[in-house]
């Protein structure tokens, strides 16, 4: 590395000429190459925020459950009993795209530090993936790097992978997106946190060695792709998923007792961005010795050490005198464990290495005040709607329902998560394949509900409602298992922020996630912005992808989505108007991708879902499954799927519109329930005082579908068609 | 009666075992840190699923030269009940307790799936609740769960109704099994009977909510024996 010309090595480092000449105000001199590389990961927009955070403050951040929001490690809940639920949603997508494995399992391993730095075991974990066109020469490398990345970290950690989402479209072609989500669950009053406190307590650094991985990684974050991703593999940081568990296990031991002050992970910019938030956050300085940090190889730069991104790496502030209890433990765990640095009064941060200053920096100014940008932005033009009319139907429907069930976006995962061990902890009630997941919460009757979801598409089609879109169906989901939702996390994906139109699809997202926030209840506690996500100037569809948690106080009232047995009502709860713009039914069938998403009526969406949840909560509804891609037609299938054997016949009713409008059309907050007969008469009234649509479509039974006694399809064959096409992709050549 | 559960670096299912235990016996199984060099007197000992050692140089390699292995070797010779699952199982056939070696899944891909087994060895005092030729479906999750052995081994195995539990389909003809295992083996016995590995795991379904109680019967059965 050059080192002897700093002003052209901060272009290099992706510092503008403003924040470079901001360096020097903030320093008083010239940085040096430590300090500037410093400066360049604190400011990237991966650590900083600094295209985003103005509308990042617009978001609902607050409900009486949220005991902390956005601005810690996690996010965290109040689940009763004494008990929080802590979690958060990060993107590996950059890293992922690189080096699919490791890329992959260090953003699960990322994810779970976070969520034990709080104190809280991670108890589950799930993603949201998007790749390019399956006919595109890097995606089937890219999906069997990504999935085996996942599941090998968290298979050895041993914590279950419950579910997720996985799709295709060629706007991800050059730039796959990879986002996990860990939720914990903690003691309300053994929560940690990242404020440093109390003049010269030690500041300990355990786990790993420091290594020459991960380097700059956080600037590669925050740079668009050109033809060189190949080159920027040595910035992919290594996991070594053992060495996560023994973290996680020392760490839960030393958080029993009571000598830490404050804690906080080592992830994007390692000790730089950890070292600095914690004193930053306490107001205080810390003199760090880096002949202290234990390091992997010889000759160590300190810019190399303060930069690495090596994982499985914590640091701490311990209680003066604490430091011989907390080493044993780390010790009988065989981590490192090393006193690196004393907190000071002197609001800077100074690094000696070898028995000199080798960077010595005031610490508000960067941990603080950090560049914000107000980017120019652009709505996207209103796209016209799509009258049903304008859709040609299908030849035969039932074919048309069996090609949407072997559409990449729709067909069966399993090929995925059997790769995940998805039931280890042994409190998963409810796996991959439902709305939600659903995980006791261990040694009690209650349990947590997890979904991620986002639809791309709609977000592309019309962001303000693709925003509002994601958040509610993140809703519904948990809704249809019995849940009471409670909060989100969100990563929010997007292209290069400095083209207003893209920075106009953020805007309009976050804008309809923030009202679909309060109009639900259902606050964001965390979260993580990943732009740049572009490669040779093809942006990806805007991705705000959603991760919900909900409560379910009592086991014995959930729902599934498989029928139970025949001879049941069918009942669809909420609108129909047969929406067919932007649907998956225009993409596969129609092959156009065209039109205004469909509406999300918050108030409707809120009415049918509670009056939904109050059904299953009252023990009355065997099945009951949310409306999303594909519409009723989908959906009834994919209940008839799951049950393994029970078919439906379904009564397009009186005011039903066009076929094909009702069967794939995609408004906004409905379910399909499974009820007995007596129960579907007496819901039907109990839906009309609570002024919530409910018709009933049919009922369960025979072993295919039929619409009208047309069209019979038998399950085993839909069930063929959806298992089949990922195994049957993933095996080619 | 007493149970341990062995706790290696990287095991993962030590929990899920001791729950198991605890509901079958009314009793939490002492949990035993690998660098243990004695055990205490106890009636069934437990090796976990899970990563010891995360897995490096072979699964179950490390684990198998633990401390706490030479007691747990000695305890098995002298009699002792030691059900290895999972890890567990590889651990076992690392430490000589039992016969052939485990590889890598035919597939190559780590699988988590509920399959279906045939129980046909119910003379042992951990498969005696269950009748012989019995289908139960239990759950499997390993990347390393391939068993193999020199045909005269397997031979001897099957002969001397040493193999336990068998892969098989749900009506308990012959099927696939998950990854490649000879013969479908799904879990051994040692000579004695004392000894049982397998790469399923009983302990995730031993409780009716997690979908499945066709592990419980082999807890209680030990409950019941060793009491």
């Amino acid at each position: 590395m050059n080192t002897s010309n700093i002003p052209e090595m901060a272009l290099e480092f992706g510092l503008s000429g403003n924040e470079y000449e901001l360096t020097i105000e903030i320093l008083g001199r010239e940085p040096n190459i430590t300090e500037l590389g410093i400066f360049s990961v604190m400011w990237s927009e991966h650590c900083s925020y600094k295209s985003s955070k103005k509308w990042l403050r617009t978001m609902a951040t607050e409900a009486p459950w949220v005991i902390c929001g956005p601005g810690e490690n996690a996010g965290v809940v109040d689940i009763g009993g004494g008990k929080v639920a802590v979690f958060k949603m990060e993107s590996h997508n950059h890293p992922s795209f690189i080096e699919p494995y490791q890329g992959a399992a260090t953003g699960v391993g990322g994810i779970m530090r976070d969520v034990f730095t709080m104190g809280a075991r991670p108890i589950a974990n799930l993603n949201s993936i998007r790749f390019g066109s399956p006919d595109h020469e890097k995606t089937r490398h890219l999906v069997s790097g990504v999935v085996a990345g996942v599941g090998g970290y968290g298979n050895c950690v041993g914590v279950p992978t419950v579910g997720g989402e996985c799709t295709f479209h060629e706007s991800f072609n050059g730039n796959n997106l990879v986002n996990a989500m860990t939720v914990g669950v903690a003691d309300a009053d053994k929560l940690f946190y990242s404020k440093a406190a109390g003049l010269g307590n030690p500041v300990v650094y355990v786990g790993s060695k420091t290594g020459r991985d991960g380097i700059h990684g956080a600037t590669m974050a925050s740079a668009v792709f050109g033809g060189d991703a190949e080159q920027k593999r040595p910035t992919v940081q290594v996991g070594d998923p053992f060495t996560g568990k023994l973290l996680i296990e020392a760490c839960l031991e030393l958080m029993a007792t009571d000598v830490i002050v404050a804690i906080q992970d080592m992830g994007a910019a390692g000790l730089t961005s950890s070292s600095f938030e914690m004193a930053g956050k306490g107001g205080l300085g810390m003199d760090m010795d880096l002949d202290k940090v234990p390091q992997r190889e010889d000759a160590m730069s300190a810019y190399e050490i303060m930069l690495s991104e090596s994982q499985e790496r914590m640091l701490m502030v311990l209680r003066e005198g604490t430091e011989d209890q907390a080493a044993a433990i780390f010790e009988k765990w065989e981590l490192e464990f090393a006193v690196i640095a004393r907190l000071t009064d002197t609001g800077r941060l100074v690094l000696r290495q070898h028995g000199a200053v080798v960077a010595d920096m005031p610490i508000a100014p960067l941990a603080e005040a950090s560049p914000e940008y107000d980017r120019s932005w652009t709505a996207p033009e209103p796209r016209a709607v799509i009258r049903v009319d304008d859709v040609p139907p299908p030849d035969n429907p039932s074919q048309a329902l069996k090609t949407l069930l072997a559409s990449p976006d729709l067909a069966s995962k399993r090929w995925i998560w059997e790769q995940y061990d998805h039931m280890v902890m042994a409190d998963t009630v409810s796996g991959p394949g439902g709305d939600a997941a659903i995980v006791r919460v261990h040694g009690s009757q209650s349990a947590l509900a997890i979904t991620t979801d986002c639809t791309p598409r709609y977000c592309q089609a019309g962001p303000r409602q693709g925003g509002r879109q994601a958040v509610a169906e993140a809703w519904r989901n948990l809704t249809a298992v019995g849940a009471r939702p409670l909060a989100i996390t969100d990563c929010l994906n997007f292209g290069n922020p400095e083209r207003p139109e893209i920075m106009g699809q953020f805007v309009g997202c976050v804008e309809g996630i923030s009202e679909a926030c309060k109009a639900l209840d259902f606050p964001v506690v965390s979260g993580n912005v990943s732009l740049y996500n572009e490669s040779d100037g093809q942006s990806v569809q805007p991705t705000p992808a959603i991760g919900g948690v909900g409560l379910i106080d009592n086991l014995d009232a959930t729902a599934s989505i498989a029928f139970d047995g025949p001879n049941e009502v069918l009942v669809l709860v909420g609108d129909t108007t047969g929406h067919l713009g932007a649907s998956l039914y225009l993409r596969e069938i129609a092959g156009r991708e065209e039109g205004a998403p469909p509406e999300v009526d918050l108030e409707a969406e809120r009415r049918n879902g509670d009056f939904v949840r109050g059904l299953i909560q009252s023990g009355r509804v065997t099945a009951c499954h949310d409306l999303a891609d594909g519409g009723v037609y989908v959906a009834v299938a994919e209940m008839a799927m799951a049950s393994g054997e029970f078919g439906a016949d379904l009564t397009l009713p009186d005011d039903a519109g066009t076929p094909h409008g009702f069967l794939f059309g995609e408004d906004q907050g409905r379910y399909v329930l499974a009820v007995s007969e007596m129960v579907g008469r007496a819901i039907l009234k109990e839906a009309e005082s609570a002024k919530v649509p409910a018709t009933v479509i049919g009922n369960t039974g025979g072993d295919s579908l039929t619409v009208d006694g047309d069209w019979p399809i038998s399950v085993s064959e839909l069930r063929a068609a959806h298992e089949d096409w990922l195994p049957n992709y993933m095996a080619q050549d | 009666m007493t149970a341990a559960v062995i706790v290696f670096p990287g095991s993962n299912c030590d929990r899920d075992a001791a729950v198991a235990i605890e509901r079958a016996m009314s009793k939490a199984p002492l949990m035993v840190w690998h660098r243990e060099t004695h055990l205490p007197d106890v009636d069934l000992i437990i090796l976990p699923g899970g990563f010891s050692y995360g897995d490096y140089l072979r699964a179950g390699a490390l684990a198998a030269r633990s401390p706490i292995m030479k007691e747990v070797v000695a305890r098995a010779e002298a009699g002792v009940a030691v059900l290895g699952i999972c890890n567990g199982f590889q651990i076992l056939t690392e430490s000589g307790l039992l016969p052939g070696a485990i590889l890598r899944n035919a597939g190559l891909h780590f699988v988590c799936r509920t399959v279906a087994l045939r129980v046909e060895n119910n003379r042992s005092r951990f498969t005696e609740q269950y009748a012989l030729n019995e289908v139960v479906h239990i759950p499997v999750a390993h990347h390393d769960g391939n068993f193999r052995a020199a045909p005269e081994t397997l031979n001897r195995l099957e002969g001397e109704g040493l193999v336990a539990f068998r892969y098989c389909d749900d009506d308990g003809d012959p099927g696939d099994s998950p990854n490649g295992a000879a013969r479908n083996i799904a879990g051994i016995l040692n000579d004695a009977g004392n000894v049982l590995g397998m790469m399923p795991h009983p302990e995730r379904v031993a409780d009716a909510r997690l979908g499945g109680t066709d592990g419980a019967k082999m807890f209680d059965g030990l409950a019941k024996v060793l009491a």
